[in-house]
């Protein structure tokens, strides 16, 4: 039930960001979705892709410190409320978000969210409870 | 003025004299109360007998700071705790500093010596010193205080920092000296602009600067800014202190060595060799008269060199010429001296990973700045920025309080730091002195 994601730590120059899309593109690694956090000296760009271990590889190879972290990736409803109220079960049963960013694709007429939350068996078998869909991560990959 | 008449100006035949008496006396106190000294004049077949002139040092092995740092904290101490009374540290290569003592003499001794080198640099018991050397285990403060009673002057025991508490001490109390390490002297010239106080109207005379090389340039820019004559002046704690030699505001070409406390040789820092007056190379000291921590041929790691010639202020004292570099890799930051190896402690202790790291020296304002970069590596890594965040945080903590010197920490990629055939460049000094 749970994704991987693909951590990568960037200095806040111009071009790192282009050089990392490069580098993916070249191997032929397809960027499902992607956010960014900085600072003013630097950031950590994360990725979910459809290849991690090609992905890994290839910015391993041109010098990147890459690292691999468990994230849930949820379906949210698409209506107003829908966000709020995955959040909201998170929230009763104490489980902290860390952070998380949208997918690009749907799942069927849902949006796709990924959390980055420490307990991710705790929050899955909550979110499962409540009959929040936890998609599971092969089918991440390929939406 | 010369403080002294009878030993600053005295015949360099009597002087010698002197001196070897009183080497001889030295030589037979490390051999009897300090086992390091012993065990060094046996393995080289040395007995103190064999000290009979100024030319038979040269026999004697030097003294490394890594020798004092194995007979951490207080075995190089020649006389029981019970005489010494006073104790002070310098940073040592890694995280061990370097702990010196003194004997009432010694403190006596001391303030002597920085009586005759505030005297030398213009000052008398009619002044007021404005003293922004740090006070502590350092020895600059309270070298400088001490030496300032000693000569009957009064004494602004300012210390360090709150830059505009201080000039608004000038401003009132107007003191007549100043004494601080040269950028400090430079920062307070830019602070007392911003504040729109002018040196012009502040009272001046005469201004004693040291702890971290300089030169000319600067000179120049502090006598302009600040309206005052500048000298130098020399020591370090391994051998007294502040004191252990001092610029006369007569000359300012060379400062004069206390031949009376201190014998000075210039070797070659790789073969050992002493070198002939007027040649560059490693400055080597060994104290004749101090009780609690003496040195005999200790290496400085400064480079310089000596000068025979005679002195328009009538010292006979030997002159050295201003310190030109390290043979280490020593970085002095605000007066602070700073090892990378130091750094690199702190930075082995967050993460047992090898860091590779470099430290990127400025001046701004005329302070010193350092930056540490950090190469980011698979153990220091964290997909939660607040982790990167809080590690560049604690590192630069924990510098502060090992080295006690503020440092910038930043994080970059991996294989960014330059390299020279494959080995990281530890240090950028970008500060033009």
């Amino acid at each position: 039930m749970r994704a991987e994601q693909i951590s990568v730590f960037l200095e806040n120059k111009a071009g790192r960001l282009a050089e990392v899309t490069a580098i993916l593109g070249e191997a032929g690694v397809n960027i499902r979705a992607l956010a960014v956090a900085d600072t003013s000296d630097f950031g950590v760009l994360r990725l979910i892709v459809d290849d991690n271990a090609k992905a890994v590889a290839s910015l391993k190879n041109h010098g990147f410190t890459v690292s691999k972290t468990d994230v849930v990736a949820v379906e949210v409803e698409d209506r107003p409320g829908g966000l709020h109220r995955i959040l909201g079960i998170l929230h009763k049963a104490e489980i902290n978000v860390e952070y998380m960013y949208a997918f690009v694709q749907h799942s069927g007429k849902n949006a796709v969210m990924i959390f980055r939350i420490d307990n991710i068996a705790d929050a899955v078998k909550i979110l499962q409870e409540n009959s929040v869909t936890v998609i599971d991560g092969d089918k991440v990959y390929t939406l | 003025m010369i403080l002294d008449i009878g030993f600053e100006t005295m015949p360099r035949e009597d002087l010698e004299a002197i001196i070897l008496r009183r080497l001889k006396t030295t030589i037979d106190r490390v051999y009897s109360n300090i086992p390091f000294y012993r065990k060094k004049f046996e393995e080289n077949n040395l007995s103190p007998n064999d000290i009979q002139s100024l030319e038979d040092l040269k026999r004697i092995p030097f003294t490394t700071k890594k020798d004092l740092r194995d007979n951490y904290p207080f075995g190089m101490f020649a006389v029981p705790m019970e005489t010494v009374v006073r104790i002070h540290a310098s940073s040592g290569t890694t995280g061990k500093p370097t702990v010196v003592g003194y004997t009432a003499r010694d403190v006596n001794t001391w303030a002597e010596l920085m009586a005759r080198s505030l005297a030398a640099g213009g000052a008398t018991r009619e002044d007021i010193i404005h003293n922004a050397y740090g006070y502590g285990l350092f020895t600059g403060g309270l070298g400088i205080h001490y030496g300032a009673e000693k000569l009957g002057a009064s004494v602004i025991p300012v210390s360090g920092g709150n830059t505009k508490r201080q000039i608004v001490i000038m401003k009132d109390f107007g003191p007549t000296i100043l004494t601080a390490t040269p950028s400090y002297a430079l920062h307070l010239a830019e602070v007392a602009e911003e504040m729109g106080v002018s040196f012009k109207d502040l009272k001046f005379k005469y201004g004693i600067f040291g702890a971290e090389p300089w030169s000319e340039k600067m000179r120049e820019e502090i006598e302009r800014k600040l309206n005052l004559i500048a000298v130098d002046i020399y020591g370090l704690s391994e051998v007294i202190g502040p004191g252990v030699a001092i610029e006369c505001h007569e000359a300012k070409r060379g400062l004069h060595i206390f031949e009376d406390h201190f014998i000075p040789e210039i070797i070659d820092p790789v073969s050992g060799e002493v070198l002939p007056y007027g040649e560059t190379g490693e400055l080597v000291f060994t104290t004749i008269t101090k009780e609690a921590f003496p040195v005999i041929r200790y290496r400085t790691r400064d480079i310089t060199s000596l000068n025979p010639e005679p002195c328009i202020c009538g010292r006979t004292h030997i002159r050295m010429n201003r310190v030109s570099g390290r043979t280490d890799d020593m970085l002095i930051i605000r007066g602070v001296n700073v090892f990378p190896s130091q750094i690199e402690s702190v930075l082995m202790e967050m993460d047992a990973a090898e860091p590779h790291y470099q430290l990127v020296v400025d001046r701004e304002d005329n302070l010193d700045t350092m930056t540490v970069l950090l190469e980011v590596g698979e153990s220091l890594f964290s997909d939660e920025v607040k982790h990167l965040q809080n590690r560049e945080k604690k590192i630069a903590t924990n510098i502060k309080d090992y080295l006690g010197v503020s440092a910038r920490v930043k994080l970059v990629e991996p294989k960014t730091i330059a390299r020279s055939e494959g080995k990281a460049v530890r240090v950028i000094d970008n500060r033009k002195i």
